[in-house]
């Protein structure tokens, strides 16, 4: 049934300790996170290597979706929220003063655990980012259409009928066609928290099929709670725990021999 | 027993699956333990009886390793085990696979033990007794590794089969000696021998049974490493 992705296992491991620069789509340094009184994210460091998945794993409340929002500012809108350490993408720090909130996000694409769908045509939803930029060229937005839907796996299920409301799409197509929609706007990075905690094993799959075909485009970064799905679609895996990153490794390692004793406890669903 | 940590899984159920399929590997070792200690008994003393009873325990064993590796598949594919379960599943399956291998070897001796042998012949039997303790002690202590995934006992039993080594080679050349001086004999000289290779052979299957040990405990590949690196892991403190 799980469906071996021979890219992961031929790929090269990557140092991610030392991930030289131009391999690294994010560098997070010394992240910690208030909620108020409460530190919801302690001292988190790491690399995230371009052109992978990277899986962010833990029990609920550990902070991983936390850190997954921290990544396009999505904490911006707590009010409580404060956050120390930095997030460099190309040697820039997200959190600085200058930078652009909304040009930042249209760089870093989010897709939630429930799909969201606009109640708008098929045609309307994956272009919505691009209408927003301005662009009206109707044989651009043609071409970002099929692009985007093709790209999201989606294409040949619902060319004939892009006119039809989202809404008449099932649960996977409409995770799928949300997925069309952040890719047409082309960012760098996209993140996934919890894509297929609402779809039956089946969507699952196909979802999970098409994480590993976005990571030729973009760098994937999924939180998730299904531990064999983060072993099936990433390269490499962080285990948080309580808000602390206990162990960041290649996938393989850190399903087969993880070097913690919490990650081992937590993988193999012991007691902690 | 501690060191698996087998009893903390939140699943009551996985527990008992791990806990029952280990218990079956060490009922098996059990057995295959008995078939050799009888074979080298029906083969010193001439019993046929004993010998025939080893000839007709086998397919115990046999079935046994079926039932085990069947288990392993349900554990796999229902519980998806990973790190130390999934290395112990691992481990298990070929840990059996030479067990079984063992039995038939143990079978082979026993198939020899049948044939009669003159006063003189009896005497090269007896130059078996060393070389089948020691595989014995071997088997005994690797399987108590096993049990308790006792890393140094593992390393331990993986040394001493260079001394079965050793052992099968001197016996060789004395059987070779007696071929030379009376040809007549070689037929049941060759007999012989074939049951000295057996135990040889099973001597190799405890060293592969303590490099699934190590494999389990470590998380390393041991197989076809230098002895210097073999060490270096068994020595390591930390999983690397």
């Amino acid at each position: 049934m799980i469906s071996v992705n021979p890219s992961t296992s031929n790929m090269e491991k990557l140092d991610l300790h030392n991930l030289p620069a131009e391999q690294t789509a994010l560098d997070i340094k010394n992240l910690n996170l208030y909620y108020g009184e409460d530190q919801a994210l302690h001292d988190i460091s790491m690399r995230i290597p371009k052109n992978r998945v990277t899986a962010f794993i833990g029990p609920s409340g550990c902070g991983k979706s936390t850190l997954l929002r921290c990544i396009n500012r999505m904490n911006d809108l707590v009010e409580i929220c404060r956050i120390e350490g930095e997030i460099e993408m190309h040697g820039q720090n997200i959190y600085d003063k200058n930078v652009d909130v909304a040009a930042l996000r249209r760089r870093v694409g989010m897709v939630f655990q429930r799909p969201n769908p606009f109640p708008k045509s098929i045609y309307e939803n994956v272009v919505y980012g691009l209408r927003l930029q301005g662009v009206k060229d109707k044989r651009v937005l043609d071409e970002a259409v099929e692009t985007s839907l093709r790209g999201a796996a989606l294409w040949d299920e619902v060319k004939d009928r892009l006119n039809a409301s989202a809404f008449s799409l099932s649960g996977g197509q409409q995770q799928r066609l949300v997925i069309a929609r952040s890719i047409a706007i082309e960012p760098e990075i996209l993140l996934l928290d919890e894509p297929t905690s609402a779809l039956d094993p089946i969507s699952t799959l196909t979802i999970e099929e098409l994480i590993t075909e976005l990571k030729e485009k973009f760098t994937v970064v999924i939180v998730t709670h299904n531990m064999q799905q983060a072993a099936r679609v990433s390269d490499q895996t962080a285990f948080l725990y309580m808000g602390k990153m206990i162990e960041y490794a290649d996938t393989d390692t850190l399903f087969t021999t993880p070097s913690e004793k919490q990650t081992e406890d937590y993988i193999t669903g012991r007691y902690g | 027993m501690d060191k698996m940590n087998m009893s903390k899984h939140i699943s009551g159920k996985f527990n008992e699956e791990l806990e029952a399929v280990r218990n079956r590997v060490l009922s098996m070792g059990g057995m295959v333990e008995q078939q050799i200690s009888d074979a080298l008994e029906a083969i010193q003393k001439g019993n046929v009886e004993l010998a025939e009873k080893v000839l007709s325990s086998d397919h115990k064993i046999n079935k046994l390793e079926v039932q085990i590796d069947e288990e392993c598949v349900h554990i796999i594919a229902k519980r998806q085990p990973a790190a130390s379960d999934l290395r112990l599943v691992i481990a298990i399956i070929k840990t059996i696979a030479d067990l079984e291998r063992i039995g038939d070897e143990a079978e082979r001796i026993a198939k020899v033990a049948k044939e009669s042998f003159n006063k003189d012949q009896q005497q090269l039997l007896a130059s078996l007794e060393n070389l089948g303790q020691h595989i014995l002690s071997m088997l005994r202590k690797v399987l108590d590794a096993f049990a308790r995934m006792d890393l140094e006992a593992a390393y331990e039993v993986h040394q001493q089969d260079e001394q079965a080594d050793r052992q099968y080679e001197a016996l060789t050349r004395q059987l070779m000696t007696y071929m030379m001086e009376d040809s007549r004999s070689i037929p049941k000289i060759m007999d012989v021998l074939w049951s000295a290779r057996s135990l040889e052979r099973m001597g190799d299957r405890c060293q592969n049974i303590a490099e699934y040990i190590i494999f389990f405990v470590k998380g390393k590949d041991v197989r076809h490493v230098s002895p210097e690196s073999m060490e270096r892991t068994v020595m390591g403190n930390k999983l690397d």
